[in-house]
């Protein structure tokens, strides 16, 4: 099971146990990650689940998509890292992620 | 108000109901919390039972907005598959369709509405179904297999979103609308067109402005019967038709109602103790000068957050301009504000690529925006709306300036 690590905006780590397949904003709620909103439910529709990856895992990551992007282009405090982790799907090679949340999602 | 609150019963375990108890435990309330639904499953995200869990994408779990051990480790008592069935202002206590009683200090009504059903011939044959809960999708995704007819009454966003995906499961359906567009209640008609293109696109029999009369079946719908005689031919039938406050509970508490349980700002009842939260809501529209009743998922979570602060005596959440959204084939439509009252439309980027935004002005300024497909004439639309801004039209229209440049320009 890939461990994905959470870093809230005062620096403390929660690390658990993904599952494939699963979005990385769905393992947070699953495993009551405070920090992410995800008021849509991961639909791409909110920009409430945003997060900073981790540049040791950017590339492994990927880019987002056109529509992430430009709901991203518009959310408060974007870094070059950050993603919507309701559009991050959790694969084998995505263990060891670290993502950190940002201060507010709204 | 009475004292200060140690015992808090929240009516309704949905989105609005469920924000509610995570708002409290959030905001540091340490008194007992108990959330009481009627349905088997914890709070759960309904967005998805007429998109990516109709379509078996996902596992019922994964609409949960909390695993079960976090209302354990929260102190929050859930309790599923029961009702409640009085509520006793003055004693401040509920009873339980079970038996028991639950003595509150403060109440909270997030019972949510419940699908209007058609008062027709055949209305309750096998086969005919609502789409609002769980357990009906678990009946309609039987129903849902290639080949199949869907017969689908109502074009609002469920019955548009259950057609796209009856239609990309291979299904032969047909849509009923009895007005002279598609989504006539909630957008204006170049996103009718839109949609109603789109659909047909996908094979979908679209018939507008046609009247039902009632259903044909012997034990299990076989068919809709349309004013003239004719017979839609259907193995499953979606009735989609607006929904209704469930507010008996309140009216007969002695609670203030309208179209919806009337509360303020802080969405407090007319009773001191007693706030009501979602769907059931009549609330103020304050982006608007008036009152309404909303149905989605950001009403939802804001009222049981404001509920929430308002209990706690804390300071409450910015109120956010309406918003909204709903994924039909490839297309996201989201939408900002309520459109509502507009005397003007501008479009913006051209339908036929898939990707546009219809913005809605009143006396100049931007009351809401549909933007398909492009998400920065919702964000920036959002704000748009939250600030009331007047933008000129041939700027709107103008997709050589930005949204960021109009977003910017609007706010200086």
């Amino acid at each position: 099971m890939p461990k994905i690590t959470y870093v809230d905006s005062s620096g403390t780590e929660r690390t658990v146990e993904g599952k494939n397949g699963m979005t990385v904003m769905e393992t947070a709620i699953k495993h009551n990650v405070p920090g992410i909103d995800a008021d849509c439910g991961g639909a791409c529709a909110c920009a409430t689940c945003h997060v900073y990856v981790d540049p040791a895992f950017a590339e492994k990551v990927g880019k987002p998509s056109a529509m992430e992007q430009s709901m991203l282009d518009f959310a408060e405090n974007v870094r070059e890292t950050s993603r919507l982790s309701c559009q991050i799907k959790i694969r084998d090679d995505l263990d060891g992620l670290k993502v950190t949340t940002p201060e507010s999602q709204h | 108000m009475s004292g200060a609150a140690q015992r808090i019963v929240i009516i309704g375990a949905g989105q609005a109901g469920g924000q509610a108890a995570y708002s409290l435990r959030l905001g540091g309330f340490a008194g007992e919390i108990t959330l009481v639904g009627d349905e088997a499953a914890p709070p759960y995200q309904r967005p998805p039972l007429s998109k990516a869990y109709l379509k078996g994408e996902l596992e019922a779990e994964r609409l949960f907005l909390k695993p079960l051990a976090y209302y354990d480790e929260h102190r929050i008592a859930l309790v599923t598959g029961d009702a409640v069935t009085a509520i006793d202002l003055d004693g401040h206590e509920v009873t339980l369709a079970s038996g028991g009683k639950l003595g509150w200090d403060r109440l909270v009504i997030a019972t949510g509405a419940r699908p209007r059903k058609l008062a027709l011939p055949g209305a309750d044959l096998q086969g005919v179904s609502e789409l609002r809960t769980l357990a009906d999708v678990d009946v309609i995704k039987r129903a849902a297999v290639a080949g199949a007819r869907l017969a689908v009454v109502g074009a609002g966003y469920i019955g548009l979103e259950a057609a796209a995906v009856g239609a990309q499961l291979g299904m032969k359906v047909t849509v009923l609308e009895a007005m002279p567009q598609v989504l006539s209640r909630v957008a204006g008609p170049e996103i009718g067109a839109f949609y109603t293109r789109i659909h047909r696109e996908a094979g979908t029999d679209v018939r507008l402005g046609v009247r039902i009369e009632g259903f044909e079946g012997v034990g299990s719908v076989s068919g809709v019967r349309l004013a003239g005689g004719e017979i839609v031919p259907a193995d499953f039938v979606l009735v989609g038709v607006g929904v209704l406050p469930n507010m008996e509970l309140a009216l007969e508490a002695g609670l203030v109602c309208g179209n919806g349980i009337v509360v303020d700002e802080a969405m407090r009842t007319s009773h001191p103790d007693v706030f009501a939260a979602g769907d059931v809501a009549w609330r103020p529209l304050v982006h608007y000068g008036r009152e309404g009743r909303l149905e989605s998922v950001h009403n939802a979570i804001e009222g049981g957050k404001l509920a929430a602060a308002a209990i706690m005596g804390m300071p409450p959440p910015q109120i956010e301009a309406p918003w909204f959204w709903s994924d039909q084939f490839d297309l996201k439509l989201q939408t900002a504000g309520l459109w509502t009252g507009a005397d003007q439309t501008v479009v913006r980027g051209d339908p036929g690529t898939r990707a546009f935004a219809v913005f809605y002005l009143k006396e100049g300024r931007i009351i809401a925006v549909d933007a398909v497909n492009s998400p920065p004439e919702f964000v920036v639309g959002k704000k748009l709306v939250a600030a009331k801004a007047k933008v000129a039209p041939a700027e709107l229209v103008d997709k050589s300036i930005s949204m960021k440049d109009i977003g910017a320009r609007a706010s200086s």
